[in-house]
């Protein structure tokens, strides 16, 4: 780390780093600095990261057989609601928000921390402990219903699904409470004379996350009690042979886990937006289009959940009505896109690691969201629903753009995190493996899925063989590239070279400010006059305004 | 172009008459969205290649998007989008509405088998015969969990339920044996739970209505559930006749006439296929799914004029006896002379019963 004998600001001589100013496992355990909560919660995601990829890697090898190859079926059903769990709960909703988001959020708004630092510090807590109970119940009492817990079969199944739920329910307790700190925090905490619409666009994504989070999360948390009484109590109210209806569940659930695609992949966004102008050193092409659609995303996104529902058995009108308002979705993304094409087209190009990730998530977000307007085509998705197609299709959202972001935000952040560089030869490296790996794995699953082969089948028809192997196969060069990655970061944290304030030569707030920033983030007024994405003037006036 | 283009993206041969235009529309959709990423991606490189930064300190001017070139592309986007849902929503909307004619056959899914019983009373597991050329509507319903039957060259699915009916219905268009999967997550065996649909040509079809199922595969739905009930062994066999017993034993016709007179419920007579004005002044389509309904959930849905006394069958009925009362209802959709005389009859042997002596055994696995 850091050591004061070298400042490389002035500054640090007055308050030194956030990593620095107290050493102590206590410091660390019960910090309420949002950097420090930040950096805790980036740990413990990608430990939860790691685990779900290694389910993830356990079905890709089962699946280079059509029989039995490793585990048996129960086993495969297990790992696969496993690594759903994992990575949507435990790695999705909290990685970019609770990690980049509680580190960076205060600082791009010009204050000292988050509005309620202790309730911060209380959500990492809660996360936690819901990631144990969720971990432990699954992992010992054993869990088949997929992330989903469809009823009746999950109200009916001798499984833990009640512990699991509760696990859930806990963690949801964290989400909350980390969207209402940020939502507080924007409304509240704003440096003097920063408007709204100056706010740097990572500071919109946060936003429309967490107004998400808080709207959506009880929805859930109410389903799955209800689930948990159905299970645990015989309430039998998702139960068709008690004059229960299984498909209200479906309901209740895409009524929270559609907008919690949005809690996933506007964070990623905001990252992009963030990357793509610095990268690019340009303004937006359009700041209004993307902190509108953001906006747009967060409402609208809301009203489709019933695109999940097309073959449950729903009435022809409410199909429509749900496939035109996801039709309405894909145009706020398709604005995003275009707003960051055209602000590369004008730019001053510099391509880095983080920018090498921004590419690919272009790619990807644009095929992953292209065949999301593909499946809300009522009739395509009779053939594509709970097919290779669907399973291709979201994680061509959930890791080909928010992983990628999530990894572009990473080493972008990195010399903010850590204040040194990572080995920049070894990142580009490491972003195309990651690339070619992911392409290599998923797309022959929309393959797959064209060709019939359903999702959560242990075993399948030999004639889907070649594909599930070459999918196996892109399964290890992901690894490969992510393990890399893993490997040169944690040489960059402890044998990096120093990075400087802000070595990529941004004009975001968050880079206004020493690397790794002082404990209270500004040591003086928070430099905010110029904008955040203002590459019209010399970096010298930022400080001199 | 249609061969290559259903190749290259490993399409199963279309073998319904949704199929083809299903897959016109999946080309169409997929060539743009392989355009659109390809096309983003390739742009990124290439500004980068054409801009590359000077200077770690160049400076640059600000540059915003017109509102006219902003407005141009959310109109193009959303007019593609359109286009897409239009005819998606069109296709949908085919899929969803089966012709007055179709033959119906009833599904029983469990875990983790699929049971198709027929008009005449056959019944088999796992693998549907279908003469090729005909309408088939499948009513379906599930005895335990949520299934769904898939066959990827129909390019059709249909979640199966309990305690509802849904329906699903296709015109095959070759003979050949396609496969039928499980498509809804229903427990270990989810993916063992297979069938096939087998199309024969009308002729093939013919002889394999007269032959008596002594193929292994077959067990009668509903006349095991006949024999558990102590029923008549060697009574009639057609699933109308024995929805007209369960009708008189259930006590249905107590309140609903079957020959067009009003009572205390609605006559059952041209009832099928009809549309129904409902208490609360919905109009409803009386096909499988609102009778069966109406069966578990008599509050659901009051016809206009009637008062909600029934009571609810709801745990009362087997699904074999709702499939076999839809049919009897479905027999007098023509008026009080049961339609079912069109309907080919079998010459049900002795020996067929004793097969299905051993379905209670099996129904307990």
């Amino acid at each position: 780390m850091t050591t004061a004998a070298q400042p490389i600001d002035p500054f640090e001589a007055i308050e030194p780093s956030y990593l620095v100013a107290g050493r102590t496992a206590r410091s660390w355990l019960l910090t309420t600095d949002h950097k420090r909560i930040g950096l805790m919660y980036l740990m413990t995601v990608s430990l939860m990261l790691a685990i779900g990829g290694i389910f993830a890697l356990i079905l890709r090898i089962e699946h280079l057989t059509p029989g039995q190859t490793v585990v048996d079926a129960m086993t495969y059903n297990r790992a696969f609601s496993l690594h759903g769990v994992i990575m949507v709960w435990l790695f999705m909703i909290p990685s970019i928000p609770a990690s980049f988001g509680n580190f960076l959020l205060p600082i791009m708004i010009g204050a000292k921390d988050v509005a309620f630092p202790r309730l911060n510090l209380l959500s990492y807590y809660i996360y936690v402990l819901g990631a144990i109970v969720v971990l432990v119940s699954m992992l010992a009492g054993g869990v088949d219903t997929g992330w989903t817990f469809y009823t009746p079969y999950s109200s009916k199944a001798p499984s833990a699904v009640v512990p699991t739920v509760i696990g859930i329910f806990i963690l949801g307790w964290s989400t909350i409470l980390t969207g209402i700190n940020f939502i507080v925090s924007v409304h509240t905490m704003r440096a003097r004379g920063l408007r709204w619409m100056s706010m740097p666009l990572f500071v919109w994504a946060m936003y429309g996350t967490s107004i998400i989070q808080v709207l959506a999360t009880p929805v859930l948390a109410l389903s799955l009690i209800m689930l948990g009484l159905d299970h645990w109590l015989d309430w039998g109210i998702f139960d068709a042979a008690r004059g229960g209806d299984p498909v209200l569940y479906q309901h209740l659930f895409w009524f929270y886990s559609h907008p919690a695609v949005y809690i996933m992949i506007l964070p990623a966004m905001g990252v992009i937006s963030e990357i793509i102008p610095t990268f690019a050193r340009k303004n937006p092409y359009s700041y209004k289009a993307i902190a509108y659609s953001t906006l747009g995303i967060a409402f609208v996104g809301f009203l489709t959940w019933g695109h999940h529902m097309f073959v449950s058995g729903m009435s022809l009108f409410d199909a429509g009505a749900f496939g035109l308002l996801s039709m309405l979705v894909g145009i706020f993304s398709a604005i995003k896109v275009f707003t960051w094409v055209w602000t590369l087209k004008n730019g001053a190009i510099y391509l880095a690691t983080p920018l090498l990730y921004a590419f690919s998530f272009l790619f990807l977000f644009v095929f992953g969201g292209m065949t999301g307007v593909a499946v809300a085509t009522m009739s395509l998705d009779v053939h594509w629903h709970d097919t290779y197609f669907v399973v291709a299709h979201f994680h061509f959202i959930m890791v080909g753009a928010t992983l990628t972001a999530f990894l572009a935000g990473l080493h972008y952040w990195f010399p903010k995190l850590t204040g040194r560089r990572y080995s920049e030869r070894a990142g580009l490296l490491s972003a195309v493996l990651v690339f070619v790996g992911f392409f290599a794995t998923f797309f022959p699953q929309f393959l797959l899925g064209n060709a019939g082969m359903p999702r959560r089948y242990a075993s399948y028809p030999p004639e889907y063989q070649v594909l599930n192997v070459v999918s196996t196969c892109g399964s290890w060069i992901l690894a490969i590239g992510l393990l890399a990655t893993l490997i040169y970061l944690v040489h960059g944290v402890y044998g990096g070279a120093r990075s400087g304030d802000n070595p990529w030569t941004s004009r975001g707030f968050e880079w206004r400010t020493s690397s790794p920033p002082p404990t209270h983030n500004f040591v003086t007024e928070p430099p905010l006059a110029i904008g955040p994405y203002d590459y019209t003037v010399p970096e010298e006036v930022i400080h001199h305004v | 172009m249609e061969e290559l283009m259903r190749t290259l993206l490993f399409l199963p041969p279309q073998a319904s008459t949704m199929a083809r235009q299903v897959d016109h529309l999946h080309y169409f959709v997929i060539v743009v969205t392989m355009i659109s990423s390809f096309g983003v991606y390739i742009a990124a490189f290439w500004f980068n290649a054409r801009n590359r930064r000077r200077g770690h300190d160049q400076l640059t001017a600000h540059v915003y998007a017109s509102g006219r070139s902003e407005a141009t592309m959310i109109i193009g986007f959303l007019a593609l989008f359109l286009v897409w849902w239009l005819i998606g929503y069109r296709q949908f909307v085919q899929m969803a509405q089966a012709p007055a004619d179709a033959m119906v056959v009833y599904v029983t899914a469990k875990q983790w088998m699929w049971k198709f019983a027929y008009a005449n009373g056959r019944s088999a597991n796992d693998v549907l015969t279908v003469p090729v050329g005909q309408p088939v509507k499948l009513a379906m319903t599930s005895r335990d969990v949520i299934h769904s039957f898939y066959v990827p060259g129909f390019r059709l699915k249909q979640d199966v339920l309990p305690g509802r009916y849904t329906t699903l219905w296709f015109e095959a268009t070759a003979p050949g044996v396609y496969p039928i999967f499980c498509a809804e997550y229903c427990g270990v065996a989810h993916s063992r739970m297979r069938g096939e649909v087998v199309v024969l040509s009308a002729e093939d079809y013919a002889v394999w209505l007269r032959d008596d199922g002594r193929d292994g595969s077959g067990v009668g739905v509903a006349n095991s559930e006949r024999l558990r009930d102590g029923a008549n062994q060697t009574g009639p066999s057609q699933l109308v006749t024995l929805g007209a017993q369960i009708a008189e034993r259930r006590e249905c016709v107590a309140c609903h006439t079957i020959n067009g007179q009003t009572h205390i419920g609605p006559t059952f007579s041209r009832l099928y296929g009809s549309w129904v004005t409902l208490a609360d002044g919905r109009r409803v389509l009386a096909g499988e799914a609102y009778l069966t309904r109406s069966m578990m959930e008599p509050m659901s849905d009051v016809v206009a004029g009637y008062k909600s006394v029934m009571p609810t069958y709801q745990g009362l009925l087997p699904e074999p006896e709702v499939a076999a009362l839809v049919e009897f209802i479905r027999s007098l959709r023509d008026g009080p002379v049961p339609a079912g005389v069109t309907l080919p009859r079998l010459t049900v042997s002795s020996q067929a019963d004793a097969g299905d002596a051993r379905a209670p055994e099996e129904e307990k696995k």
